[in-house]
This record gives structure tokens, sequence and C-alpha cells, in this order.
């Protein structure tokens, strides 16, 4: 999993039965310190996230775990909004 | 899986409810020869890991939500062992 934040997020009519409902976020993924690092990616919202919120996100086949049994054709998923973390 | 080093901790109150009671760690992958290699992962801790402990995680969603032992857990990364030492045969 990695840190992220939500800079975004996308308005699709036409998709797959499985994404019908969800909310699709444009991922910014951050390194611990907070900057910016590696590229933006669209992610699955499992939590209620918004724009402009520090969360993490799972990558892979697990995207699509919260929605079980729902089979939902996902890579990337947002599992959780971070209150604070902190590095040594 | 991979080494690393625990360098932080994350907190977070909302979040899915298969992560309820779940430890959140920031962990540096590294070389065998200790360097940082590639991104800080955020993973889940099984095993009662510290920050700065050198750890052995696994980066595979099945292995992550079997160690955290529930089913379909969208996790991929968990800490399955605090490593004590590593002797590589040149």
């Amino acid at each position: 999993m990695q840190l992220a934040r939500v800079i975004g997020d996308v308005v699709s009519t036409h998709k797959d039965d499985g994404l019908q409902s969800l909310k699709l976020l444009v991922l910014q993924p951050l390194s611990p310190d907070g900057r910016d690092t590696g590229k933006t990616l669209v992610a699955v919202d499992a939590v209620g996230a918004g724009v402009g919120e520090q969360v993490f996100f799972v990558r892979g086949k697990e995207a699509s775990f919260p929605f079980y049994p729902t089979v939902v054709p996902a890579d990337a998923g947002v599992v959780g909004i971070v209150d604070h973390c902190s590095i040594e | 899986m991979k080494i690393g080093r625990v360098v932080g901790t994350v907190v977070s109150t909302q979040k899915h409810k298969k992560f309820e009671g779940a430890k959140l760690l920031l962990v540096q992958p590294l070389t065998l020869d200790d360097q940082p290699i590639g991104p800080v992962l955020l993973t889940v801790d099984t095993v009662g890991a510290g920050v700065l402990e050198k750890v052995l995680i696994v980066l595979e969603g099945r292995a992550a939500g079997e160690a955290l032992k529930r089913k379909a857990t969208p996790v991929d990364a968990a800490i399955v062992g605090i490593v004590d030492t590593v002797d590589v045969q040149p």
C-alpha cells in the first residue's frame, strides 16, 4: 500500500457494470514526508474520501475486495483516510 | 518477500472495516547491504514490529491477507517477521 493525496475525481457515465455507483478518484502518490512521487493514477473509493485528503490505497486485485462479493474491475482502491503519519 | 526497515507509523480512523485493529507501519525496503531501495511502502503489522526494526515483508495480496488471518482483506503488503540477522555467502 502507499500514501497518496486525492487531487481530483473522475466522472464516467458509460462504464463497466461492476463500476456502477462507485466513486473514482485521481491520486497523487506521496512519499512519507509529503512530497509528490511517481505518476498519478485513478482509484476506486471504498471509504468516502474526498479531494484534498491524504489517504492510503492498495494496488492489484485486492482493490476489489471492499466490494466483495461484487467483482469490481479495478486495479487500485482507496482503503483508508490518514489522520496523521510520523516518520523517524 | 523482502527485507526492510520500519521508518514510521500511520494513524487512520476512517478505514475499511477489515483493517480494524491492524497496526499500519511505513517500511523502507533495503538491499542486502542495508541500502534503501525503492519507494517507502505502507504495510500492516502482524508480528508486533516497532520503528527502526528490520523486518520481513510480503508484497502480495493473498499472502498479506493470510498474515492478517482475514479473508478478502484489501491489503497488498504485510510484515510477517522481525529479522534478527541476515547471512549472505559471497
